[in-house]
């Protein structure tokens, strides 16, 4: 038995109150079920499903999905975390901690990718696609140097990354406790000094210099004639419910609405009706940047033949979606950004 | 808009018309009658909206800036991001529901609770599936616990950088929990012998995941469905999460749909390139888990300053820790040179926020505020200096060292640091 069974058997004697052993609800969980949901991996390879993937099959797909985000070679874009680089950094000013100069474990990047990424399209990758995108950035992290490199299920666990002996279990306590002695209360010190104030450094939020509140954030009801002033054409209501609904595939990168910013894709504000690329201060791909130029006008036709297959449309635009089938999602979400043209 | 309470008097505070100067005010406008009483207001002689208006109530527009607040360029989005509860604006022990600060690592999930499921599956007798309904079968237990993020005043390792408790340590709330042991769904399905940790799972899009050790599972976790007596807020994992009495908020599992029974841990992302402390030497530690010992004053603070003459002054502040409960909170006006014990009001609960007092005259010269709290387990709050000498400033994580405010003779506080 284990020291925790134990422990089990005495914590149902405190505490809390005592359950008449197991009272038979729940049921039995299917292996389908089972499988469906537990993906994880542990560093010991267990959980590693079947498949394969080389470096350059995961830089081909890492271009696609993830260098919107993270750069082309994992060096990052803008805040988005960088993933490759940073060796001998831990100890500076200011360490860069990438899966090659600070993760401990390879399974972490293969759980991880297979789990939460793309951002925004979570779970949407094939096996073989998260072993090649694992061996793209082991590359990039010159933990393998040869592009044909093959990562599988079989040779995983003999990947090893550099920092994994630089882990170690929590000393605490690591400071002096009362044991020690009782703190001083009278005369703890001669002089005492500001050393360092907050305000030099002027990175507050400051609502009032950002132009006031956004009051109806906090219950403020809004004047009924502003709430009207804000009202689109009608539409469909319950289209442009839905497309608010898919539009959540899309927010990774893009903002629409009030105080809507640039992000990863430019703000999506009076989109319909405006040539292509035209949006200020967002960096396009040179072909966006060619079709507007040469008159695409983003109306409810261009838009659904775009979100359709992006990349068919645009060749090569920094747009890494892999488009809407479904033509009533398409209108849906059509609808849903026409709101926002004022 | 009219301007409300917080902003009105903070204007005429920042121009010089309150504090100091405004005792002489008081003291001329007092031979006058008092127009809030000489003339009638709107709401003495109208009537008022009925029952009808507002089934589910909202706090007064004059409350409009008592809300949580974003720090933009902490991070690169804001679904995956955090944000702020307003530490000086609230009192008591309790935070209400909509001021819990978020932290969301893919947005907020928004789960049907008919389609909610949790599975308890790996080194168990019988692996099962739970519906809402059956987890409230279960015998219910009700704990008020503070639940902080092990990166609250994680920007102040370098130095004094943001100027406000909000900010500096409102990843932080404090709610009442309704829900069941985590220890009867373990019974439920039957432990292996060899099992030695749980992995809770998010069924958000993050998925997010953290290696418990089951005694901790055992001891005091549980899977709440209610805060505050109401359901969980969708931004705080509607319908089910994992409470992890004490120990950081990440493992607090939100949205949980899935408790895996294992012999080992799995390192996952949280808790390999994220929520490890790297130390001066490059080195990091791991399964840093228990929240120390840390408190802070709310009142007055750079958002909250003093806006009364000199004389009878209430300062005020929260403490907790996550090994016990606090014992004792001591406050220096002088920077560290002299304290005095605070008083501690309402109730003390393990492993929950606790609310202290310290009311004193003041003489209106500048301060340097400081609290100090000290725990059940003879922990003693730091300072920050003996926890970089110790830490180096790369750690990012479980800052509690003792927070400085200077208030200055006009009331106004700021974030700083002291020898």
């Amino acid at each position: 038995m284990s020291r925790y069974l134990k422990g089990l058997a005495l914590a149902a004697l405190i505490a809390i109150p005592a359950q008449a052993g197991q009272l038979g609800l729940g049921r039995e969980a299917t292996p389908a079920e089972i499988s469906a949901w537990d993906i994880d991996v542990r560093p010991d390879g267990v959980g590693l499903p079947e498949g394969r993937g080389t470096v350059a099959e995961g830089e081909e797909i890492f271009v696609e999905r993830c260098a919107v985000c993270h750069g082309d070679f994992g060096e990052g874009v803008g805040r988005w975390p960088v993933l490759a680089g940073g060796q001998d950094t831990l100890k500076d000013d200011r360490p860069v901690k990438t899966i090659g100069s600070y993760w401990p474990y390879l399974s972490t990047v293969w759980d991880y990718v297979d789990r939460a990424m793309p951002f925004g399209d979570a779970q949407s990758l094939s096996d073989d696609e998260v072993y090649a995108i694992t061996a793209y950035l082991l590359y990039l992290n010159d933990v393998v140097d040869d592009e044909e490199f093959e990562l599988s299920r079989d040779n995983f666990t003999e990947i090893r990354l550099p920092n994994e002996e630089n882990f170690f279990a929590d000393p605490r306590p690591d400071i002096a406790v009362l044991a020690d002695g009782a703190p001083c209360m009278e005369n703890c010190k001669d002089k005492v000094e500001i050393t360092a104030h907050a305000t030099v450094l002027n990175v507050t939020p400051d609502e009032e210099a950002a132009g006031g509140d956004n009051q109806s954030d906090a219950g403020e009801p809004l004047a009924a004639s502003e709430v009207a002033a804000a009202e689109p054409e009608p539409v469909d209501p319950e289209l442009i419910a839905a497309g608010e609904t898919i539009f959540k595939k899309c927010k990774a990168c893009h903002q629409v609405g009030d105080g809507a910013k640039h992000r990863v894709g430019p703000q999506l504000n009076n989109l319909l009706d405006r040539a292509a690329a035209s949006a200020d201060g967002f960096k396009y791909s040179e072909t966006l940047k060619a079709s507007g130029a040469d008159g695409l006008i983003w109306t409810a036709e261009t838009l659904s033949a775009f979100l359709e297959a992006p990349k068919m449309y645009i060749p090569k635009t920094k747009m890494s979606f892999k488009g809407l089938e479904s033509a009533d999602d398409r209108a849906a979400i059509i609808a849903y950004l026409g709101q926002f043209n004022e | 808009m009219t301007d409300n309470r917080h902003t009105a008097s903070r204007r005429a505070f920042l121009k010089g018309g309150l504090a100091l100067g405004g005792a002489a005010v008081t003291a001329t406008a007092a031979r006058g009658d008092d127009p809030a009483i000489i003339e009638m207001q709107p709401w003495t002689s109208q009537l008022g909206e009925g029952v009808d208006a507002r089934p589910y109530g909202h706090p007064s527009p004059y409350e409009a800036e008592v809300k949580r607040r974003n720090v933009a360029w902490l991070t690169a989005d804001p679904i995956s991001s955090v944000n702020f509860t307003p530490l000086h604006e609230l009192d008591g022990i309790i935070t209400p529901n909509g001021l819990c600060f978020e932290r969301h690592h893919g947005g907020i999930a928004e789960v049907d609770p008919a389609n909610w499921r949790l599975m308890i599956n790996g080194l168990v007798d019988k692996p099962l599936v739970f519906t809402l309904d059956d987890l409230k079968r279960f015998p219910r237990v009700n704990k008020i616990h503070f639940l902080e993020c092990a990166a609250n005043s994680g920007m102040e390792w370098r130095g004094a950088q943001l100027n406000g408790c909000q900010f500096t340590h409102g990843m932080i709330h404090n709610v009442m929990y309704t829900g069941v042991p985590l220890r009867y769904l373990l019974e439920e399905a039957g432990l292996k012998p060899n099992a030695e940790w749980l992995l809770p799972e998010g069924g958000d899009a993050s998925g997010m995941t953290r290696s418990l050790p089951l005694f901790k599972a055992i001891d005091d976790c549980m899977i709440a469905f209610k805060m505050n007596g109401e359901a969980l807020r969708p931004e705080q994992g509607y319908p089910a999460r994992l409470v992890v009495p004490g120990w950081e908020g990440n493992m607090w599992v939100k949205w949980i749909r899935r408790i895996e029974v294992g012999d080992q841990p799995w390192h996952h992302r949280e808790e390999t390139s994220k929520y490890t402390d790297l130390m001066a030497n490059g080195q990091a530690r791991r399964f840093t888990w228990e929240m120390d010992v840390k408190s802070v004053i709310t009142n007055p603070s750079p958002q909250a300053p003093i806006t009364h003459s000199h004389g009878a002054t209430v300062l005020t502040g929260v403490a907790w820790s996550g090994r016990g409960t606090i014992t004792e909170v001591h406050v220096t006006r002088d920077g560290g040179k002299n304290w005095d014990r605070a008083r501690i009001d309402g109730p003390s609960l393990d492993k929950s926020m606790h609310r202290f007092y310290y009311e004193f005259n003041w003489d209106g010269k500048p301060m340097l505020l400081q609290s100090r709290a000290i725990d059940s387990e003879g922990m003693i709050q730091p300072t920050k200096n003996e926890l970089r000498k110790v830490r180096g400033v790369n750690s990012i994580y479980h800052n509690n060292g003792i927070q400085t405010w200077h208030v200055r003779e006009t009331g106004e506080a700021e974030n700083v640091e002291v020898s």
